[in-house]
């Protein structure tokens, strides 16, 4: 599909009842899915003459932790043919387990890794799921919000013990975390985004 | 008598220069040739996407600089498009040209970077000692823009910091007229060299189907014959008022990557000079005191423009509620930065994509089947810094 609204069309019209919500923003296609349906619909685009999806550039989530479905999942897609970009998003539960893309795209493995390391989605079917990014051992999910900016543990040389040890942190001053949204009594539709902005933090 | 052969597990790296950085590699040898590829990375990650969501967007910035620090200010145009399009703001004409320049100048010290250092890995030495003092004059083309050679802090959302300083035009002028001649000098230590094609033709060979499969992008994909660059494709900033031609390979092997490099310099020193040219004097950020700061001279006058300044540099300005994707054709490949807005002053996540790190997944594909000895040339032409790796 050469068109953006084209490519949008297409994609109701053939997978119906899969698709949740579509928009176009940005010049670029977002989807919203369920979760059962992934499979079905990232193999619809990949595969389809019109869309060819070939490339999956990143997966990521984002972390709601009010919500019930707290995470909601990301996928980037990136077309070489028609020069066009989906992004694709599900929410899913804390402990739901999602399906592996690694056997449709080779790139999901190292990106689902890093989802599983960095927020505890578990994944279906994945190879080789272990953690990426943080250290041999390490505790806990960092990018989760609820996680602490400073970490739980800092590591250091121990003369004693002649090697690497892990101590839960201690720091000499707290990280200063300033409110600055409006000291003072400002105007009212400062007041109102405030407002807005509390609850979601 | 019959002999049990075990294969050998060797560790390479984290601390081997031919590593590029803090790579750990657990190969699997059988003899000389390597069966299996474990790289275990994150050495160096520093959670870089936890802090920028704990900072303002203008805060956030020097973060970029420091994931691929041989190419800063590629990584701080991504940041900055991204806002820029959801605040919907225009950037003044000669911010795009700066913004473009310095992008390509990142361009040419990751590639002599990158050239240099995998005809290292592969046993010369002087092109290294020649290409540094080259790197060397770029970087301080950066300090002379910024105050800093490597971590430049440069890009803003709606233009650049400050104006280029009073005959830094000029300099990087005749940088362009002197470099494609140290570009000749590589080419003919290189090019041609027996030993070099020996260790670079036919290895570490991607198809067009792989390279897509692996999510590769930048030289990797073009290296491949895949002409695909997002300067063309999905031009920004001024890049579809200037002229270049995208070099793609043939093979998608090590040697047509070097070749795609070099050719990419060149035409990296021909976008500069047009830029020179094009650039016209003018506002260098955009004039929304909402997001970019006053003047010196501006906050000694007007108390509006000292409470712009005091709130920038405090609460920092606000992007409403957003969700983007934008990538920029860094040096490495495509790097991109997928951003959640809040309407509040820091951004809700930044998701950062970096291009080596779906290069270097690819590890164990690639090196499967090939002798010890190409595996520093394999990781050389990967192209990879374990900044934006790890993140």
């Amino acid at each position: 599909m050469k068109n953006l609204n084209d490519l949008e069309k297409k994609i109701n019209s053939e997978l119906t009842t899969k698709i949740n919500k579509t928009e176009i923003k940005h010049s670029q296609l977002y989807i919203e899915i369920d979760k059962d349906d992934l499979i079905d619909v990232i193999l619809f685009i990949k595969t389809n003459k019109d869309t060819k999806f070939k490339q999956l550039i990143d997966i990521t989530v984002a972390d709601y932790p009010e919500q019930t479905r707290r995470f909601k999942l990301v996928y980037l897609f990136l077309s070489h043919e028609f020069n066009q970009r989906i992004i694709l998003s599900y929410f899913i539960n804390e402990n739901e387990v999602i399906s592996s893309l690694t056997s449709i795209y080779p790139a999901a493995n190292w990106m689902e890794r890093e989802v599983f390391d960095m927020y505890g989605v578990n994944f279906k079917d994945h190879p080789d799921l272990r953690r990426i990014l943080t250290d041999y051992g390490f505790e806990g999910h960092p990018l989760r919000k609820d996680f602490p900016l400073t970490g739980h543990t800092e590591v250091r040389y121990s003369e004693n013990k002649k090697k690497v040890i892990n101590e839960p942190v201690k720091l000499e001053q707290n990280f200063r975390n300033f409110d600055y949204e409006s000291p003072w009594e400002g105007t009212k539709y400062i007041k109102e985004q405030t407002e807005k902005n509390d609850k979601k933090n | 008598m019959t002999k049990k052969i075990k294969n050998l597990n060797l560790n390479f790296g984290p601390q081997h220069p031919a590593a590029h950085g803090v790579l750990r590699l657990i190969l699997e040898l059988d003899g000389e040739v390597v069966e299996k590829a474990d790289p275990h990375i994150g050495l160096l990650h520093r959670g870089t996407e936890k802090l920028i969501e704990n900072k303002t967007y203008m805060q956030a910035v020097p973060y970029f600089d420091r994931l691929d620090y041989v190419a800063p200010m590629n990584q701080e145009h991504a940041f900055a498009l991204a806002i820029e399009k959801i605040l919907n703001i225009e950037v003044p004409h000669r911010a795009q040209f700066i913004r473009v320049m310095f992008c390509e100048i990142g361009r040419i010290l990751s590639h002599i970077l990158n050239v240099t250092t995998q005809a290292l890995d592969v046993g010369a030495l002087t092109p290294s000692l020649w290409g540094f003092e080259e790197r060397e004059t770029l970087m301080t083309f950066y300090e002379r823009a910024s105050g800093s050679r490597l971590h430049a802090n440069y890009f803003r959302a709606g233009g650049v910091h400050q104006d280029l300083p009073a005959g830094l035009e000029n300099d990087i002028a005749k940088f362009c007229d002197n470099f494609p001649k140290i570009i000749n000098d590589l080419e003919n230590l290189l090019t041609d060299n027996r030993i070099f094609k020996q260790r670079n033709v036919d290895i570490g060979i991607v198809t067009k189907q792989d390279a897509l499969d692996y999510s590769f992008s930048g030289v990797m994909i073009r290296g491949s014959g895949i002409p695909w660059d997002l300067r063309k494709s999905q031009p920004y900033d001024c890049y579809n008022q200037l002229e270049f031609k995208i070099p793609v390979g043939k093979n998608g092997d090590c040697y047509d990557r070097y070749l795609c490099r070099i050719e990419e310099m060149k035409e990296s020193v021909s976008i500069i000079k047009q830029c020179l040219t094009k650039m016209e004097k003018g506002p260098i950020k955009t004039f929304d005191g909402k997001i970019s700061p006053p003047s010196k001279k501006e906050i000694k006058q007007s108390m509006e423009a000292l409470i712009h300044h005091f709130k920038l540099f405090t609460e920092g300005y606000r992007v409403p509620k957003d969700e983007i994707y934008t990538a920029v054709e860094a040096p490495k490949g495509e790097f991109g930065v997928y951003l959640i807005s809040d309407g509040s002053s820091k951004p809700y996540k930044c998701k950062i994509r970096a291009p080596g790190f779906s290069h270097l997944q690819s590890m164990d594909y690639l090196i499967k089947g090939h002798m010890l000895a190409d595996v520093p040339a394999v990781l050389g032409s990967l192209d990879i810094v374990f900044g934006e790796v790890d993140r």
